[in-house]
């Protein structure tokens, strides 16, 4: 069944994530003005901390419940709310609603869900963002996390966005639907395990020949990054928000 | 003093031996590329959609199709037998073997015996059980259990089966496939001849015309179902299905799904003994009914969905857990996502407490379920049961709450205060990076393998707060 996108809208909320908040600042900031560059009204609500998802995959509802509470009421104006991950955009679109099946938020829960656009989706395919590339050229890869693509079915607005820049030769890894490992607490409690993922997955996207890789979630960029330098790799990512920002803004150093 | 092995330190041990990595890597990559191929042109989606939707009718009306199943199979002479656990089918079976003073059982693959150890009890009444799928053959050969449930023996190489097969009947050690399979063949011709009783499992119980439908690539269903004098079926009281229209979509989904065939060698489809007059076919057959924990699943609507699944082994085929550790890692009989799923069911959460979270929930394996069984959803559902992690909705799994440890419930419950309560939050972020230079270098299983993630000198809320000046 096709997705429906409404019109580009003149205002949207903008849920950064608490790996953004903490870790990543630059990626929410550039998520937010490549919104503002296509003539949008990004509302930050300050009141945001984090979607509840850690707690709700360890099977701790009522903390994860506690928490995704205290986003409900941040929102209350009928604009879509955009969110730079499909891990917490997925939480939010599809696990809120069974979370508060049968409690007095049940509805509210239903209308914010309803609400969630993950970033690189809501850019290509609601602001039917054109972007002009300014950089060097250069190969980048891509890893699309398994939220992204499989809970929020948004896989192809990565590539096609990367696309868009001229100067990008974008190389697909060998098993680019393979999950690199990162699973939240899977990573620690499966260590073991988390860390042939991530190791297979480094060697994948080693191997297309791209130093530079991006991705849709910072949970993922966090992991293969991480281990990548761990491991003295010359593979290094970013945030797909982040590339996009820096390879279309001419002073693009200035807002890193 | 040894540990008994958990999941944690079986999966380190094959994920350290190159030779199970890559017979798995490339076993599953092989698995992967055909059924991707054997779906091209279908509508796939539309395919599982009635796929699922014939699995959950038949799980919704379960009691009256199994009362029809019975009726129709009695009908059709074909007796039924009802077990309330493993045990007792084991012992309705070794009982009708002994009436039937059986000494030599030839075996169809089916993973429900597997399941109840029945081969097990047989050889305790002095009942020889052979198994004749080539791969279950191979796997008794070395005393091992099936790492895979359609695949049994797909843990080793051709060199391995050679050296073993060797080893344990005497062929010469070549390392040749259709050398090995044929003198497999004609050791197993031999056996199939003598079986006093066969004993297979059955894919699909059509309640509408007691018909038993059997898939099956290499012939030694139709043997086992048909040369000897009694055929004794056995299956999970979840197998049954409505009509035999609800057949065509499951097989169609069944064959593509496990080893990317449009169909299988051999579609049995068993509707009674042999009639009167007729030279083929067994005198008796028995169709023994298990329920083994499934009726305590298909009482919790979320739960319930486990039991549509049709055996293919797709979703360990995706798994990116399953393809790295192998089947036998999870010590259990079904590995992968639907031994997840599955067996803290039959073995209660106590046994099977690090099972559910051994996934990075990463959905490949509800996207290729035929049946579109929702994992992942079933994954955290456990997780949650393991924890007790839900005063409105209570536990009801067996063994639930054996995961909960205070001291990580007293964290979550400090995460959630901090991020209930927004001032808190942006209080306790800015705080950190004034003192980041205090961030630990090490945060153990993590950066062991990975660096540890730096934390920003300035948040996002504390720049958009500059920006909109405090305003939002």
């Amino acid at each position: 069944m096709a997705k429906l996108y409404p019109a580009k809208p003149e205002k949207v909320y903008f849920f950064g994530t608490c790996l953004i908040d903490m870790f990543y600042p630059d990626a929410g900031m550039a998520g937010i003005r490549l919104l503002e560059r296509e003539g949008i009204e990004v509302i930050y609500p300050q009141g945001q901390t984090c979607c509840g998802q850690p707690a709700y995959t360890s099977g701790y509802h009522d903390q994860s419940r506690q928490v995704a509470e205290a986003q409900l009421d941040l929102f209350p104006g009928d604009w879509p709310i955009v969110v730079p991950s499909g891990s917490c955009g997925g939480m939010m679109r599809e696990h809120y609603p069974q979370l508060f099946a049968g409690t007095a938020r049940a509805e509210q829960a239903q209308a914010v869900a309803e609400r969630i656009w993950e970033l690189t989706d809501f850019l290509l395919h609601v602001c039917q963002i054109r972007l002009q590339d300014l950089g060097e050229p250069m190969r980048v890869t891509l890893h699309t996390s398994c939220s992204a693509r499989r809970e929020m079915r948004v896989a192809d607005a990565g590539p096609a966005l990367l696309q868009q820049l001229d100067n990008v030769e974008l190389v697909e890894p060998e098993r680019a639907t393979e999950c690199c490992g990162f699973g939240g607490t899977f990573a620690v409690r499966h260590e073991q395990v988390s860390a042939a993922m991530v190791s297979d997955k480094v060697q994948a996207l080693s191997a297309t020949g791209a130093m530079a890789f991006a991705t849709t979630d910072c949970g993922c960029l966090m992991n293969i990054d991480g281990h990548a330098r761990k491991e003295q790799q010359p593979l290094s990512g970013e945030h797909i928000a982040s590339f996009l920002w820096r390879r279309t803004h001419p002073a693009a150093e200035d807002s890193r | 003093m040894t540990a008994e092995p958990t999941f944690h330190t079986r999966a380190r041990a094959s994920l350290a031996d190159p030779q199970i990595r890559a017979n798995f890597r490339n076993a599953m990559d092989g698995l992967m590329g055909k059924r991707t191929a054997a779906f091209e042109g279908w509508e796939l989606e539309e395919l599982r959609t009635l796929g699922a939707a014939v699995r959950q009718r038949a799980l919704s009306q379960l009691p009256d199709l199994l009362e029809q199943l019975e009726a129709n199979c009695e009908r059709n002479g074909i007796r039924v037998h009802w077990a309330r656990d493993g045990e007792e089918a084991c012992k309705v079976i070794t009982e009708l073997c002994q009436q039937h003073q059986a000494r030599h059982v030839i075996k169809g693959k089916s993973m429900v015996s597997e399941e109840m150890e029945l081969n097990h009890h047989l050889a305790g009444a002095g009942i020889e059980a052979l198994e004749s799928d080539l791969g279950e053959y191979i796997v008794q050969l070395a005393e091992e259990t099936p790492s895979h449930i359609i695949m049994p023996a797909i843990h080793k190489n051709t060199g391995e089966i050679s050296d073993l097969m060797h080893a344990k009947t005497g062929t010469e050690p070549r390392r040749d496939v259709p050398y090995l399979t044929s003198a497999a063949r004609q050791q197993l011709r031999t056996k199939f001849m003598q079986a006093d009783v066969g004993i297979s499992g059955v894919n699909f119980a059509v309640a509408a015309t007691g018909t038993l439908c059997l898939v099956e690539n290499e012939g030694n269903g139709r043997l086992t179902t048909t040369v000897p004098p009694v055929h004794i079926a056995v299956t999970g009281i979840e197998k049954v299905v409505g009509g035999l229209e609800d057949v065509a979509p499951l097989l169609a989904l069944l064959t593509r799904s496990a080893t990317g065939q449009h169909i299988t060698t051999y579609f049995n489809m068993i509707s009674g003994p042999r009639p009167e007059g007729h030279l083929d076919g067994p005198r008796e057959v028995h169709l023994v009914l298990v329920d083994n924990g499934r009726s305590e699943i298909w009482q919790d609507d979320e739960l319930l969905e486990t039991l549509r699944c049709i055996r293919c082994g797709a979703c360990m085929n995706h798994c990116p857990v399953y393809t790295r550790v192998g089947g036998h890692a999870y010590g259990t009989t079904y590995p992968g996502p639907i031994g997840k799923i599955l067996m803290p069911h039959l073995q209660g959460l106590a046994q099977t407490q690090d099972l559910p979270s051994a996934s990075s929930l990463c959905g490949a394996c509800g996207e290729v379920c035929p049946v579109k069984i929702p994992i992942p959803q079933l994954l955290v559902r456990l997780r949650r049961e393991a924890v007790d992690g839900d005063k409105l909705n209570p536990s009801v799994v067996r063994g639930h709450g054996v995961k909960r440890r205070r001291l990580e419930a007293l964290v979550w419950r400090l995460w959630a205060w901090g991020h209930a309560r927004p001032a808190l939050y942006r209080f306790g972020l800015a705080l950190a990076q004034r003192l980041r230079f205090l961030q630990p270098r090490r945060l153990g299983a993590w950066t062991r393998h990975r660096t540890a993630p730096v934390l920003a000198s300035d948040s996002l809320h504390a720049r958009m707060a500059r920006r909109d000046g405090g305003s939002s």
